[in-house]
Order: C-alpha cells, then structure tokens, then sequence
C-alpha cells in the first residue's frame, strides 16, 4: 500500500485537467489523466488500496466530479487530509469515496510510516500512533451505506413507486 | 416562541428545510427552486437514462439548461453532447433551456429573473454562487447530485457557518469590485472561508448589481458555500428592469443579534488595483508592483466580469488607441443581451477598433476549452476568477487575474499595467 503526499490547496485541475472536463466522463476515459498536472507518476503507479494524505483544502476549483470518480475508480482507499473543499467534500459523499479531516494524522506522517485505516472504529493509524475521526452524520451515512448517490436515489425512487 | 437570532444561510434554510429555526452544522431536506446545469447535462443525464426512462424528470420548471462552456461547438464530442441535450430538453419538455450564444449560464439564470431575493439554487458549476448579488442562497454541486435532484427535487444541505463582511468607506476612483474581491481573497485566503456563508454588510449600495456579481462569484475562491448582498433598491430597480414584480420575491435578511463565526472589515478607501499571480487566486500583489511583467495575451469578460458597466471602463480607457502589437485583447460578452446593449452603446466598436478580438458569449478561454488556448511561456491577464495553472492550456503558461481596468490598461503596453496611471493621463 501506497501512501501519495502532496500539499496545501490542491486544486481540482491539478486533480484533473480542466480541458478535459468536457471529453472524458467515463472512469475509464478518466484514469489515465489523474493527477496529471501534479504528479505524472500518479496515473500509472496508482494500486488499489493506496492512500492519499494532503494538507489543506484539498479539491478546491470547480465542481467537477472527474477527480473523485477517478479516484475511487483507482481504488483508493481513503484521502486524508487537514482540510477539504466543500464541493469536493459532497463529491466523494456521492460517489462513495472516504475523505478523512484529520490535520493531526497528516501533521504526525512521515515518508515511509506506515498507514492503516479503520472506518468503521474511525480510526487511523499511523507508525503505531491512533488518531481518531468522528462517523458521518446519519443522512450522510445512509447515502455512504447505499454505495453512493445514484444508489441511494434509485432506491428512494423504488419505495416511492410501490 | 420567537425562533432564535439567525444568519441569512440560517433562515434560508430553515425556510427551505421545513424548521422553525437552525444551527450550524444540522442537515435539512431541501426542494431547491431550481437546478443550473450546462454543457455537463449530457454526462449528467448519461448517469440516468434508466431511471429516466422509467420515472421522467420530477419537474419540468425545476432544471435551468444553458449551453454555454464550448460554444459554438468545438469538436465533433462536443457537438454531440450538445446535440444529447437538446434530444434530452425535447423528449422531457424542459421549460428553461438556452442554447448556443444566449450566453455564460450565471449571467443567463440572473438575467432572465429566474435568481430572486430569498430563492435557493443549486447548480452544477462552483461559480453557481453569483446569484448571492440578487439576494439568492445559491451553491455549486457535483454532476452526480444534479443527476438525482433531477430525478426527486430533493437534497440535503448542512447548515454553514456564517462569515460577516462589513465593506466600509468608499471605492476611490480607478478601483473596483474585482480589486475589492481580489483583496478580501488575498487577506483571507483560498480557504479562508471554507464551508461558510458570507455576507456583505456596510457601505454596500456604492455597488451595483454588476459590481455584486463580481465579489458574490468569486465566493467560492475563498471556499464559501454561497456569497450574499441583502436586498436593497438596487436590488429591486434592477429586478424590475427585467419585469419581476415585488410581489414575485420575499427578501430574507439576517438578524442583527445573529452569531458569526467571524467579522471583518475592510476600508475599501484604501483598496488599490489588485492582480492575483500564478498560480492561486489568493497569491495577490497590487498592480503597480508587477509593471515589469509582459503578457501575450489578455481577456476582458466571462460570468466574473463580462457586463456592460465592464466593457464600459474597458471602451473608456482604451478609446482612440491601439493595444500593443504583441497582445491579443479576447473580449468575451456574458450575454448575448449584454453584447446587443455594448454594441448599440458603441463600446465593442471601441474596443474592436483598438485591436479586440470578440468571442461568443460563453465561457470558452476561461477553462482552456477552446478559443485563446496559452502556449508555454505565455501569459494571460484576465477578468476571469481562477488561475490555477494550466488551466488555460500550457502547464508552462501563466494566468493572471485583475479587474476591466487593469486588463485594459495593460492591453495598452503589452505588459501589467496600474490602470491609475493610465487614466491620469
């Protein structure tokens, strides 16, 4: 497992490139484009499971949704990050993606530790230390537990029609 | 009982949520009045077509569709996806739809009354936050979420945080909304107000509509949920110049007792003409300190500044001359309304006779989609909102970002330019 470190304010066309936004949807059109901009090795080194830890606003820019699609379509684990973007943030609820706000597992990481995830103690551990993080409120939770968005809304729609 | 002391974002959606009252940090259940989506309603809708099928949209009136990002289409991909959306408009009898040439969607869904006092609207694009200049709670969502308030009319929103921003003493000549943005941005930084609610307090009426646009889109640049001005005759003079009534709006103004997160204040008197260097919109610098950067390439327009009162200033500073022979001046009209009303006031013949190149109305350059692309090593001076790099194309290109004034000044030298100096003389 991985870990991929980058810094403060990492934008969404750092993420994706924003000339692109308007050709590739599919997340097999996105994948060989992420991070494209930032980290070139990215695209073709990435293995699921790896982990991305950031520093502030991570995702902030635009809206659009290429970079978390492409990001759980690669299968990372988790990002976590001291802060994210909003937009960004509602993006990775939708598509099932788990974003972690924890400045002090990000402060205490140093290149080579090793990082384990445990979502649903809400834990992570880093070189043996635990820093914890707190669950996803319960409407949030339900869209997470659904697999996403659309699942949650094709199931609503189901209930509805009965 | 009377609910307790609220913020603006509060109220909104505590109206909108079915609550008496709100806290920061609670979830509500919301029935936006209406969703803003563009050229991505192709992708959008791709995400859906069996449920489409099967259920139809959950109402006609809801979806606002403007074709705007690539206009006219720039390749065969981008001319399907157009295509797409207009198969999509017909078969589901989508009410509010623009197509090719009516102009960027923010200035479209203001322009043509849809973005009210006390509205909520969401919108598949992060700049969905202009339409706070009308009073309006609006915010920028993903693709995926506008693909299922299509299907149910519904999402849920968390309650912000609200920042006050009192806006004190007045604009000197020379200097405008962009530098004021430019200058709360570059105080506050890009994430300075991350997930809040920002409201413009103070000496606010020395702004026009045009002038709230510019500060509210570039909200999200500093992280906001959404942007707002309250309403005020500016605000209804400019409401009922487009034919809505009083009675179709209900303001929503916060109380004074509310709690902010915080306050701050600026004087505007000492506000100078601001540039935001490569490569985030915070990295600020007045423009008397950059003279000695050339540019290649500059672009007056987009949803930030592309309004009448903008090519204004620009046809001012830039009548009976000729830009530098080694720039290209790329004007881009956020309207087709606005390009009829710059037309018939002379100001694009200005503007062309000095050396501009007139785009369509839509968003083009701003994104690197078509039409003003950057090469390596170049640089481009903007009245757009984002700088990140290779956003205009080149990774080993530059974008600068400034206000109508300062771009057309610059055009003038073919190098960054304090526009104070050039209207001196």
């Amino acid at each position: 497992m991985k870990v991929w470190k980058y810094g403060d304010d990492i934008n969404t066309d750092m993420l994706f490139p924003g000339k692109y936004t308007y050709t590739c949807s599919t997340p097999e059109e996105i994948k060989p484009h992420l991070l494209e901009d930032l980290d070139p090795s990215f695209a073709a080194n990435v293995k699921k499971g790896d982990v991305i830890l950031a520093g502030k606003n991570f995702g902030c820019g635009s809206s659009r949704e290429q970079p978390v699609v492409g990001l759980k379509a690669v299968g990372i684990k988790a990002v976590i990050a001291e802060s994210f973007a909003r937009i960004f943030y509602r993006a990775a609820i939708n598509q099932g993606l788990l974003l972690i706000e924890s400045p002090d597992a990000v402060k205490a990481y140093h290149e080579g530790d090793t990082v384990e995830i445990n979502a649903e103690a809400g834990e992570i551990r880093i070189a043996g230390n635990v820093f914890s993080f707190p669950k996803l409120p319960k409407e949030i939770l339900a869209i997470q537990e659904a697999g996403g968005l659309l699942n949650y809304t094709r199931l609503k729609l189901q209930k509805k029609k009965k | 009982m009377k609910p307790m002391p609220m913020t603006f974002a509060e109220k909104i959606l505590a109206r909108y949520g079915g609550e008496k009252e709100t806290v920061p940090g609670q979830i509500v259940t919301v029935h936006p009045d209406h969703l803003l989506t563009h050229d991505n309603t192709a992708a959008i809708i791709q995400k859906i077509q069996p449920e489409l099928e099967k259920h139809g949209v959950y109402s006609q009136t809801l979806p606002i569709i403007v074709i705007d990002h690539v206009v006219p289409a720039a390749s065969e991909k981008t001319a399907t996806n157009h295509q797409r959306i207009r198969q999509f408009v017909k078969k589901h009898h989508i009410k509010h739809f623009f197509d090719v040439g009516e102009g960027v969607c923010h200035q479209v869904v203001v322009e043509k009354g849809f973005a009210l006092p006390g509205k909520l609207i969401l919108g598949s694009d992060s700049h969905t936050c202009s339409y706070g200049a009308v009073g309006a709670f609006s915010s920028g969502i993903d693709r995926t979420e506008a693909a299922a308030l299509l299907l149910t009319g519904e999402t849920w929103l968390k309650v912000p945080q609200s920042i006050k921003i009192i806006l004190d003493g007045l604009l000197p000549s020379g200097v405008y909304a962009k530098d004021v943005i430019l200058h709360i941005i570059g105080d506050i930084s890009s994430s300075g107000a991350t997930y809040c609610s920002v409201e413009y307090h103070g000496e606010v009426n020395q702004f026009s509509i045009d002038d709230r646009f510019t500060i509210a889109n570039m909200g999200v640049e500093m992280g906001a949920k959404n942007s707002v001005f309250f309403t005020d005759a500016i605000t209804t003079t400019y409401l009922n110049s487009l034919g809505v009534k009083p009675s179709a709006y209900t303001p929503v103004s916060p109380d004074d007792e509310a709690h902010y997160m915080k306050t701050l204040t600026y004087d505007l008197s000492e506000v100078v003409p601001m540039v935001a260097c490569p490569h985030t919109v915070d990295n600020v610098k007045p423009a008397a300190e950059l003279e000695n950067v050339d540019i290649q390439q500059c672009l007056i327009g987009t949803c930030t500044n592309g309004r009448l009162s903008d090519f204004e200033i620009a046809a001012n500073i830039l009548k009976g001359k000729k830009i530098s022979p080694d720039v290209r001046l790329l004007i881009l009209p956020a309207s087709k309304t606005i390009l009829q009303k710059a037309l018939e006031k002379g100001f694009i013949k200005t503007i062309v006779d000095a050396g501009g190149i007139v785009l369509p109305p839509g968003c083009g350059p701003c994104l690197g989609a078509h039409q003003g692309i950057l090469a390596p090593g170049e640089r481009c001076l903007s009245t757009a909102n984002r700088n990140f790099k290779g956003r205009m194309g080149s990774k080993e290109a530059e974008i600068y970002l400034a206000s109508p004034a300062t771009v057309a000044a610059s055009a003038l030298y073919g190098r960054i330019t304090n526009p104070l100096e050039e209207i001196k003389q």
